[in-house]
């Protein structure tokens, strides 16, 4: 990401985020990830002024409590957060969840791989598009 | 891309469509791609039902007419055309323009590279990225089929 901001994981299950943030260090080692293990701890985070405002937000759909659509609706609803791209990274490849996460302005949707490699591959495609994007700066709002 | 539907490019300056059309040949893209000029013509294809949906839309900003940003708000107030993920390719570095975008559900907002060869590449993790990533395909038999299939299994 431009100036090395940070990522926002939002994922319940303790393997897949160790995973992820595995291979995101894997593809790309400076790279810094806030783990919020539920929605509510993710929009907590968010909302707290003294936190550094995340670049992008990998989330999972599928959370105890809010599930990541209401996550999603919530950011979308929020003027402070709307302009954060989130990327939905989920284990389902159910076509009503593809379409709801779309709806609600998903930058993109990626299926996660118990494979290393794969995932790898996962998280550098999503880190160099994201590297090419111009992103909202926080000075900016 | 995921799928070979038509990738949509909503672009005025006759040069960098032509740029887009040569990144995506030298590429091998097979998605056919349609080309309007302003966002008023990009709606007048997407408002036509004998037109197929586009799986991307690629979306510069300053046009006359109707503008990219006037674009957005009309498209993504559209429950049908809301999904369609929306990557904007432009010269503008505003910060205002940046905002105003990703405020409007963007999935990219891209700066046209000046140099070709960094143009070919931008294009190219455009099309890596929206091939790996899932794309909204609207209900047809098969996906409802799939989607049962998800649902039973």
């Amino acid at each position: 990401m431009p100036c090395a901001k940070p990522i926002l994981l939002v994922e319940d299950d303790p393997v897949d985020a160790l995973e992820i943030r595995r291979a995101l260090g894997d593809s790309h080692a400076a790279e810094v990830v806030i783990h919020a293990s539920s929605a509510e701890e993710a929009l907590a985070y968010l909302r707290c002024p003294a936190d550094v405002r995340p670049a992008l937000i990998l989330l999972d759909l599928k959370l105890p409590g809010t599930d990541g659509f209401a996550f999603l609706k919530a950011i979308k609803a929020d003027a402070c957060l709307n302009d954060i791209p989130v990327v939905a990274m989920t284990g389902s490849r159910a076509v009503r969840d593809i379409l709801a996460s779309f709806d609600l302005g998903v930058a993109g949707y990626m299926v996660k791989s118990p494979d290393h490699s794969r995932l790898v591959e996962i998280t550098r495609t999503i880190e160099n598009y994201w590297n090419l994007n111009r992103l909202p700066t926080a000075l900016a709002r | 891309m995921r799928n070979s539907k038509p990738v949509l490019l909503v672009e005025d300056d006759s040069i960098d469509a032509m740029t887009v059309r040569r990144a995506f040949r030298e590429l091998k893209v097979v998605n056919p791609l349609k080309h309007t000029i302003n966002g008023e013509e990009a709606l007048a294809y997407l408002q036509d039902e004998a037109n197929d949906k586009p799986c991307v839309i690629l979306l510069d900003l300053n046009m006359p007419k109707m503008n990219g940003t006037e674009f957005l708000r009309i498209a993504k107030a559209d429950p049908a055309l809301r999904k369609i993920p929306v990557v904007v390719l432009t010269t503008s570095s505003e910060e205002r323009d940046v905002v105003d975008s990703f405020r409007l559900s963007v999935a990219g907002y891209i700066i046209k590279p000046v140099d070709y060869k960094n143009f070919v590449e931008a294009v190219r993790t455009i099309d890596v990225y929206w091939t790996l990533s899932e794309l909204p395909v609207e209900r047809t038999e098969d996906a409802d089929a799939l989607c049962q299939a998800h649902t039973a299994g």
